[in-house]
């Protein structure tokens, strides 16, 4: 049995200790590879229920060549990314705003916090009766996911800021500028950016949801289609594209934390 | 007698709590030389802290007043130096951005600033650290870029809140050693709080002594002892009548 999902370990000179920390990775992907075929292979179930990682390879081959998965997944990530635009700006601006006066906090938090217990998937068809179908809804299903995790840790962000280095920074004479700019945003950052790794993740879903409830482009609808027509196969290519998607949004942010965060090593 | 920098007039603080008002400083006044050194001790909780935040502009007096240069203090002024208990250095900023953060907040023109800069970091002994980050350096040496930081925007007047109270005794003579060598070299006025009296003495040009609750000036003491100080006058006859008259002074009111 051989197994075609395998994570190549780059094999470059000087990169031996990279290449040895992957081979584990790369081993356990192997090992779930072979389990896979093989339930698939000896298991006896019929190819519309669990189809093999070689038919599923072969549905990837033939969605790649024809352009469809690209085409669905950029708009799944279009809307993902605009999604999180929106939801991180909005939640940073309010959370910059609830953190700097416990007035607006107590009368706003209950609010957030009741939004919070509505589950966006409950409410996603009345915001496509009053937005219609479009790329709108599902930004803002995106948006509406994203929000409260990058609110939160804003807001914890902005208030874990240490208060000697507040009054250093008033000794100094900082504008409110200043401080956001030197003491606040990277003081903030570590927690802001583990707000950003959690919404990266759960935004993706968003627009899955909003794909599945609205269905006319993007992978949600790809895989819908592939369900109703028992292209198992196709639904796991689906189901692959977004975790591909979402690991690929998470590593960007762990990558801006190894950029930025390198001091607290 | 030089000038007067630093002048405090009936100067009194008060801190609205939850349940009661709580009366830190009563009332004082005195007033401070251009370039002396002067030390204020007391007993915990007397409202050191406190007096000197109210001199450097941190604080706004609840009554009386500060007159820096002659003039009534309304805020935080680049001409003050502050420096306090913690190094509160910025855990993401090198030595050198530490110590050039003041010049960039008021827009210091880059080639001065790196200047300056260089010029401090010498100053405090720390070349050859410039780019190590806070977390690489021992509490002497981050207290080292605290005081250059102090003194970036090279202000008349340095505020010191017990600045050698998180150090070990080695290190606390050390730099106490090295305050004052920059303090008589950059020509500064120093008013530095400090728990300890033998500190204070071995420091300062005038110690003043404050009791606690609220906050009263007990004793204002000019030094006299000759300069440089050396670690040996602590031994001398004078100096121990010094602390003793010092210590009596905020033994009074406990």
């Amino acid at each position: 049995m051989n197994n075609n999902i395998n994570l190549k370990a780059p094999g470059s000179r000087g990169k031996r200790s990279y290449a040895l920390r992957l081979m584990p990775v790369a081993a356990a992907v192997g090992v779930c590879g072979a389990v896979w075929q093989a339930a698939a292979g000896f298991g006896g179930m019929p190819a519309f229920i669990l189809p093999g990682p070689m038919a599923v390879a072969g549905r990837l081959t033939d969605s790649l060549s024809d352009g469809s998965l690209v085409r669905h997944s950029l708009v799944t990530l279009g809307e993902v990314l605009a999604g999180m635009a929106a939801g991180v700006g909005a939640a940073a601006l309010l959370g910059y705003l609830l953190s700097k006066s416990r007035l607006a906090e107590q009368i706003l938090a209950p609010y957030i916090v009741a939004t919070q217990a509505i589950p966006v998937v409950a409410i996603a068809p009345l915001l496509f009766i009053w937005l219609g179908s479009g790329l709108e809804s599902k930004v803002l299903i995106c948006a509406l996911i994203v929000f409260f995790p990058v609110l939160v840790n804003t807001v914890i962000g902005l208030r874990s800021v240490s208060a000697n280095l507040r009054e250093l920074m008033r000794s100094l004479g900082a504008s409110r500028w200043q401080n956001f700019r030197h003491l606040e945003l990277p003081a903030a950052l570590p927690v802001l950016l583990g707000g950003l790794k959690i919404g990266a993740t759960l935004s993706v879903i968003g627009a899955v949801v909003g794909e599945f409830i609205a269905p006319d482009r993007g992978l949600g609808f790809l895989i819908s289609i592939a369900r109703g027509q028992y292209d198992t196969a196709l639904v796991f290519v689906g189901v692959f594209s977004l975790v591909a998607m979402a690991l690929g949004l998470y590593g960007l942010v762990a990558w801006a934390e190894n950029r930025f965060l390198a001091w607290r090593e | 007698m030089k000038e007067k920098i630093l002048e405090a007039i009936h100067l009194t603080k008060e801190f609205t709590g939850a349940e009661k008002e709580l009366r830190a400083l009563g009332e004082v006044s005195f007033s401070i030389a251009r370039e002396e050194f002067v030390c204020v001790v007391g007993p915990s909780g007397c409202g050191k802290s406190t007096l000197l935040r109210l001199l450097g502009g941190l604080l706004r007096p609840t009554a009386g007043e500060v007159l820096f240069e002659g003039r009534a203090l309304a805020g935080p002024s680049p001409r003050i130096g502050f420096m306090f208990q913690l190094p509160n250095l910025m855990p993401w900023r090198s030595v050198e951005r530490n110590i050039r953060l003041p010049l960039e907040l008021d827009g210091t023109p880059e080639a001065e600033a790196r200047a300056a800069v260089k010029d401090l970091v010498k100053l405090v002994g720390l070349t050859g650290f410039e780019g190590s980050l806070p977390r690489e350096l021992s509490g002497g040496m981050a207290q080292r870029v605290a005081l250059a930081r102090a003194l970036a925007h090279d202000p008349e007047v340095l505020l010191l809140d017990e600045p050698f109270g998180a150090l070990d005794a080695m290190t606390r003579d050390r730099m106490g050693a090295e305050l004052m060598r920059i303090a008589r070299d950059r020509r500064k006025t120093v008013v530095m709080v400090t728990h300890s009296i033998p500190e204070a003495i071995l420091m300062a040009d005038r110690v003043l002594a404050l009791t606690s609750r609220p906050g009263r000036l007990r004793l204002d003491l000019a030094v006299g002892l000759p300069r440089p100080r050396r670690e040996e006058m602590t031994y001398t006859k004078k100096f121990g009548a010094m602390a003793e008259r010092i210590r009596a002074a905020i033994g009074e009111a406990v």
